[in-house]
């Protein structure tokens, strides 16, 4: 399990290529055996961090410690730190045995305890079968184990991987996140992982970062992200998020015909500047109980079935864009509603949160 | 089974190259080869009897050695040719895409004059009283111009300045073609950067140089116009033979064998490299379906 001991200081780390700041001061400090996943939209500095923790890139101002000792300057192949690629960069000219045992080779290991790593490795990876084959007579999940086989061989004291499962269908997707999982688990090294799929994110990682043209915007554990996003822009990001606009207010945010919504506050936020509402669609109710401090009358614009849940569009006059409310099966079952009803929808104040336009 | 009268689409394209292949290429070496088996008549001519002498004697020692000469003179262009064409175009490869193209032009900017010109351009440069022994005395040197013309020295840097650009041309294509990712995975890995060349790129990129490297040795032991401009006729190459004994001893069946050796020496040389590079293409071409599919 994850420990308090820092294995990686991220401090203050800058890149720019040209006039472009691709990362702007980022720190972090990613935990022994952590599950790190640096989570942001294509062009946020994701991929430029882990090619700076790789190697491959030289930042142009700020620190990287491994283990305490900075490692900015230290070459790729002198790095205790390997990288997963998301092309998978597997050697085409070379069987799955030799392009597992090649950064083995690399340390100029004895042979025998080269076979002998190179076997354990693709055993737990269930490679074993395909040891003699290429990279061209495999699918495209056995060539994610052998790039993902290859790296952990040389049991580094970090493993990078770029958009892991990015390269996989969906449905094989779902099975590689928990096998990966799984298997940092038993080999106890600290991963780190970058992707653009908020989903993946959460599912997979231990601690989430945020990124966002090159600025850290939050760093947390997936339930800290999910329930409580730093801003709008986290809020949008990770999952589904309805949004209403107004003015910051007593108590809330004034929405468009004066009705005010209730939620919590952050401090800086001044009366009468702009903000945003924001409450997830799962903490919407129709029919709500008096509990809910929240209320607003509307009509069913849509209905779509999602097999755990309906989505029900409702318009209401709080917000340009009409609230999406999830309803359970269950709840649907008991009360149907369909387009056209006019619905109440109630929500409590402790699930709304509020956020300065940015 | 049934006749088909209607010719293929396949056969209707290839059918003028084929046509032209066989009025100027085959037709042309079968006479060749034909006359290579008749005896030389006494007064220069063909007499039409049937001999294998002509062979006999070009296994003779005396044109054997001419033979190993030419081979070692193309080698040697070759390898030349190959190391400089390979550092060109990996440094081309590495260059900044968009400029690429440009450097390209450039490498094969010399083919835009005649073969002769450029050759002439050598000897220009090479002779005692040409450009370098010029740079020479502009420097403070005093002493006797070197000899640098009508060396062999001077055949193999006229057949590399000729034939490079198809190396650069041969070895860029797979270079580029390289998914830079797998040096950095190599580097990654562990691997130093001379390490990750031995063992990624260059196995990688070998199709490529052994195509140009094929070329430049094929093009270099049939040459004879280098030899006989830059070499001023005292390194005889195998291309000199052929041409001697066809227009000044006027011995053409002898010519002729000699040539049908020579044609054979590089038939195999093609073949060995078709049959490699063809092997390779099929790795290359699964992988490129794989990556697409990705």
């Amino acid at each position: 399990m994850t420990s308090e001991r820092v294995l990686l200081g991220i401090e203050a780390v800058t890149k720019r290529f040209g006039t472009v700041t691709a990362v702007d001061a980022v720190s972090l400090a990613i935990r022994e055996n952590e599950f790190f996943a640096l989570l942001g939209p294509s062009g946020c500095g994701k991929t430029t961090l882990l090619r700076m923790l790789a190697g491959f890139e030289t930042p142009n101002a700020g620190r990287i410690l491994l283990d305490g000792k900075d490692i900015s300057a230290i070459p790729p192949n002198r790095r205790p730190v390997n990288l997963m690629f998301q092309s998978y960069a597997l050697f085409p000219h070379m069987s799955v045995r030799a392009n597992i045992a090649y950064g083995l080779e690399m340390e100029r290991l004895p042979a025998s305890e080269i076979r002998a790593r190179t076997d354990a490795i693709m055993a737990t990876t269930q490679l074993s079968a395909m040891a003699d084959r290429r990279p061209d007579q495999l699918s495209g999940g056995q060539r994610q184990r052998v790039a993902l086989a290859r790296a952990l061989v040389k049991w580094p004291r970090l493993l990078l991987l770029d958009e892991p499962l990015g390269a996989l269908d969906k449905k094989l997707r779902g099975a590689m996140q928990l096998e990966l999982k799984r298997l940092q688990h038993e080999v106890g090294i600290t991963f780190i992982m970058v992707t653009h799929d908020q989903e993946e994110a959460l599912v997979m990682a231990d601690r989430i970062a945020v990124l966002r043209d090159g600025h850290l915007l939050q760093c947390g554990t997936p339930n800290e992200i999910y329930e409580r996003p730093a801003g709008r822009f986290v809020a949008d990001f990770i999952g589904v998020t309805n949004f209403i606009a107004g003015k910051a207010a007593p108590g809330g945010v004034v929405a468009a015909g004066g009705l005010l919504v209730r939620g919590t506050r952050p401090d800086a936020l001044a009366d009468g500047a702009d903000a945003w509402a924001a409450i997830r669609p799962e903490r919407l109710a129709l029919f709500p109980g008096p509990e809910a401090e929240n209320r607003a009358t509307g009509t069913v614009e849509t209905t779509a079935y999602h097999g755990l849940d309906l989505q029900v569009h409702v318009r209401t006059a709080l917000a340009a864009a009409p609230l999406l409310v999830r309803v359970t099966a269950e709840q649907a079952e008991r009360r149907p509603v369909a387009a056209g009803d006019t619905v109440e929808v109630g929500w409590s104040a402790a699930d709304t949160r509020i956020f300065a336009k940015d | 089974m049934a006749v088909k009268l209607v010719p293929s689409r396949s056969t209707v394209l290839m059918a003028p190259a084929l046509a032209w292949l066989t009025a100027l290429m085959v037709v042309p070496c079968a006479l060749v080869l034909a006359l290579a088996f008749f005896r030389r008549g006494i007064y220069g001519g063909v007499d039409y009897t049937f001999t294998l002498e002509n062979f006999a004697n070009a296994v003779d020692p005396l044109y054997a050695g001419i033979f190993l000469n030419s081979a070692r003179i193309a080698g040697l262009a070759t390898l030349i040719a190959v190391v400089v064409g390979y550092a060109a175009a990996y440094a081309i490869a590495a260059a900044p895409r968009h400029r690429q193209p440009l450097y390209l032009f450039l490498a094969v900017l010399p083919f835009w004059s005649n073969y002769l010109i450029r050759t002439y351009a050598w000897i220009v440069l090479l002779n005692r009283e040409g450009l370098l022994t010029q740079l020479l005395r502009w420097v403070g040197y005093t002493g006797e111009p070197p000899s640098l013309l009508y060396t062999e020295g001077a055949v193999i840097a006229g057949l590399v300045y000729n034939y490079l650009p198809f190396v650069v041309l041969a070895c860029y294509a797979p270079l580029a073609r390289l998914n830079p990712e797998l040096r950095e995975a190599s580097r990654d890995l562990g691997g130093s950067a001379l390490t990750t060349f031995r063992r990624i790129t260059l196995p990688l990129t070998l199709p490529g140089v052994a195509a140009g490297a094929v070329f430049v040795f094929v093009l270099s032991i049939g040459n004879f116009v280098t030899p006989a401009l830059l070499g001023g006729g005292r390194f005889q190459m195998i291309g000199n033979l052929v041409y001697d004994q066809f227009l000044a001893a006027n011995d053409w069946p002898f010519g002729a064998a000699l040539a049908m050796a020579l044609i054979a020496i590089m038939m195999a040389l093609l073949m060995l490299q078709a049959f490699a590079a063809s092997r390779a293409e099929g790795r290359q071409s699964r992988e490129g379906e794989e990556a697409g599919r990705g």
